[in-house]
C-alpha cells in the first residue's frame, strides 16, 4: 500500500510531535525562528494579562466564602483564629490551581479548540502542511509553552488574592486581627504545599492545551463541528483535570 | 533530493483512492506534462479535488504510484518530502489564508520558515509577489477584509512565494464573477509564460478549460474518461463528455437569450437578428 500521507490525527501523533518540539527547543544549539517566539509571547500575554480580572474576582469571592464557611464551624469550638489555616491551605493546595485552570479551560482551551477547528475546516492546516510548516510546532507549541508557564503564575496570583480577600473579610467581619491572620497563614503553610499547587496547575495547563488542540484537529464537518469540538474540549479538559488532581493529591499523600 | 526541479512531469500510475468501503478514484493512469497547464475536469464529487490532494500528499492513495519528476513520492524520506513540498505551490479553493495574519505576513510565512532572508528582504519579496497578483496595496489587510477573488489571488501569491516548480490550483475560478474569473485565468497563463511551471488546475468551469488548458484529464465517478490535449477533447465521443461539454444552457444563458444576448467565452454579445447579413 503506497502512502503519501504525513501523519494521522491521533492523540499519540500530537503528543509525539509536541515531544519533538520540546526536544528541539531544549537543544542548546537551536535558535527558535523569531516569528515563533513572537507567537509564544502573544499567547503568554493573551492568556496571562487578559485572565487576571476574572481570576481576581473569582478568587476574592472564594476567599470570602471559605472564610465564612470555616468561621461557621470553627466558632462552635472556639477556634476562630484557625480560619486563616483553613482558607490558606484550601486555596493553595486545591482551589487555587483548580479554579485558575477551570477559568483557563473555559477561556483559553475553548479558544484553542475553536481556532484550530476553524483552521482545519477552512483548509488552513492543510496549507501549513503544504508549505512545509509543522502545524503542531506552529499552532500547538506556542500555546503549550504559554499555558505551562502562565497557569502556575496565575495560580500564584489566585492564591494571593484569595487569601488576602479571606483575611480582609476575617478582620472586618469576624474581628480577627490582620496580623494574626497573616502569621497563622505563614506559619501553617509550607513550601511543599505551595509547590504542589503550582506543579498541579502546570499539569492542568498542559492537559488543557493537549485536549483542546487535539479536539480542534479532529474537526471535519463544517461550523457545527467547531461548536461540538469546542464543547468536547472544555468538558474533557475539566474531566481530565479532576483525574489529574486526584493523581497529584494521591501522590502527595503517598510521599508525605 | 538535490538541485532544482525544472517544471517536472507528474506521473500517476494505477492510482486508486477510497475512504473505507467507498472508492473515490479507480486506476488513474496519466502523465501531467511538465511546463504545461493540465486541467482536471469533472462534475462535483467525481474525485478531482481528491486527486489533487493525492498529488500534494495530503490524502494517501490506496494503490498505485505518484511520481514527481520521476521520483516516487511514497518512497521519499521526510527530509526529501519537505524539500519536495518547498517546490510545490498550492492554491486552495478559498485561498486558505491564515485568518490571524495580515496578507503580508501570510505570504512571508513560507519565506520565514524555509529561508534565512532578512526581514527587509522578505518584505521586498512579499511586495513583489503581491504586485504579481495585483494586490500590492493590500499588504496590511487581514484576509477577512478582502473579497473572495482577492483572497484567491493572495493565495496564489503565497503559493508563488518560494518560486515553485509545480503549481496546483483547486477550483481557482469557482465562486468568482465572469470578469474576475477571466482575470484569474489570465494570471495563471501569465505565470506559466513567465516561470515555465508545471501547472495543474482542478475545475468544472468550461470557460476556464478553453482559456488555459494544454492537457486535459476528464473524471467521472472516480474513473478517468479522457486524457490528452485540449484539441482532442472535442472529438471524444464518450457520452458523459459529450453531455458535459454540450450541457443544457444554464439559467443565466436562458435569461440572456430571452433578452437577445448570449455569452461567447466570457464576453456577452447581442444575438444575430433574423435577416442579418
Amino acid at each position: 500500500m503506497a502512502k503519501t500521507e504525513n501523519g494521522p490525527d491521533t492523540f499519540i501523533w500530537l503528543v509525539s510531535s509536541l515531544a519533538a518540539c520540546a526536544r528541539t527547543a531544549l537543544n542548546p544549539l537551536h535558535r527558535a525562528k523569531p516569528y515563533l517566539r513572537s507567537r509564544t509571547w502573544s499567547h503568554l500575554s493573551w492568556i496571562g494579562s487578559d485572565s487576571l480580572p476574572i481570576i481576581s474576582i473569582i478568587a476574592s469571592c472564594v476567599g470570602v466564602i471559605l472564610a465564612l464557611q470555616a468561621a461557621l464551624q470553627l466558632e462552635k469550638v472556639g477556634a476562630l483564629s484557625y480560619v486563616a489555616n483553613l482558607v490558606g491551605f484550601s486555596i493553595v493546595t486545591e482551589l487555587g490551581p483548580l479554579l485558575t485552570c477551570l477559568i483557563l479551560s473555559g477561556r483559553a482551551g475553548a479558544a484553542f479548540a475553536a481556532e484550530i477547528a476553524t483552521m482545519r475546516i477552512s483548509e488552513e492546516i492543510d496549507a501549513l502542511e503544504v508549505m512545509g510548516i509543522n502545524p503542531v510546532r506552529f499552532l500547538v507549541w506556542p500555546k503549550f509553552v504559554a499555558m505551562v508557564v502562565m497557569a502556575p503564575l496565575l495560580t500564584l496570583w489566585c492564591d494571593g488574592v484569595g487569601m488576602t480577600a479571606g483575611g480582609i473579610f476575617s478582620s472586618l467581619a469576624l474581628g480577627l486581627s490582620g496580623k494574626v491572620y497573616f502569621e497563622q497563614t505563614v506559619n501553617f503553610l509550607t513550601m511543599r504545599d505551595l509547590l504542589s499547587g503550582l506543579v498541579k496547575s502546570a499539569g492542568f495547563g498542559a492537559a488543557i492545551t493537549l485536549i483542546s488542540c487535539w479536539q480542534g484537529f479532529l474537526a471535519r464537518e463544517g461550523a457545527a463541528d467547531v461548536g461540538r469540538r469546542t464543547t468536547k474540549a472544555v468538558v474533557q479538559s475539566i474531566f481530565f483535570m479532576i483525574l489529574l488532581d486526584l493523581f497529584f493529591t494521591a501522590l502527595n499523600y503517598i510521599f508525605r | 533530493m538535490s538541485g532544482r526541479l525544472e517544471s517536472p512531469d507528474i506521473e500517476l500510475r494505477d492510482v486508486s483512492v477510497g475512504y473505507g468501503d467507498r472508492v473515490v478514484l479507480r486506476g488513474i493512469n496519466t502523465t501531467l506534462p511538465g511546463g504545461r497547464i493540465s486541467v482536471i475536469l469533472g462534475g462535483s464529487g467525481c474525485g478531482k479535488s481528491t486527486l489533487l490532494r493525492n498529488i500534494i500528499g495530503l490524502v494517501p492513495i490506496q494503490n498505485g504510484r505518484i511520481a514527481l519528476g520521476g521520483r516516487d513520492m511514497a518512497r521519499l524520506n521526510p527530509a526529501e518530502r519537505l524539500q519536495l513540498r518547498r517546490r510545490m505551490g498550492v492554491l486552495f479553493q478559498d485561498g486558505a489564508l491564515l485568518g490571524s495574519l495580515r496578507l503580508g505576513e501570510n505570504i512571508a510565512l513560507p519565506l520565514r520558515e524555509h529561508t534565512e532572508l532578512t526581514d527587509s528582504l522578505i518584505e521586498e519579496v512579499v511586495r513583489m509577489k503581491l504586485r504579481l497578483v495585483g494586490l500590492a496595496d493590500f499588504m496590511n489587510y487581514f484576509p477577512s477584509e478582502l473579497s473572495g477573488g482577492m483572497r484567491k489571488r493572495a493565495g496564489l501569491a503565497r503559493a508563488m512565494a518560494l518560486d515553485p516548480a509545480v503549481l496546483l490550483c483547486d477550483e481557482p475560478t469557482s465562486g468568482l464573477d465572469p470578469i474576475t474569473a477571466a482575470d484569474m485565468d489570465q494570471l495563471i497563463l501569465e505565470l506559466k509564460a513567465t516561470f515555465n511551471m508545471t501547472i495543474v488546475v482542478v475545475t468544472h468551469d468550461l470557460e476556464s478549460l478553453t482559456a488555459i488548458a494544454d492537457h486535459v484529464v476528464v473524471l467521472n465517478q472516480g474513473n478517468m474518461l479522457f486524457e490528452g490535449p485540449l484539441a482532442a477533447l472535442g472529438a471524444c465521443d464518450d457520452p458523459f463528455i459529450v453531455r458535459f461539454l454540450k450541457r443544457q444552457p444554464s439559467r443565466e444563458s436562458r435569461i440572456l437569450e430571452e433578452n437577445g444576448l448570449r455569452m461567447t467565452g466570457r464576453r456577452c454579445e447581442s444575438l444575430p437578428v433574423h435577416g442579418d447579413a
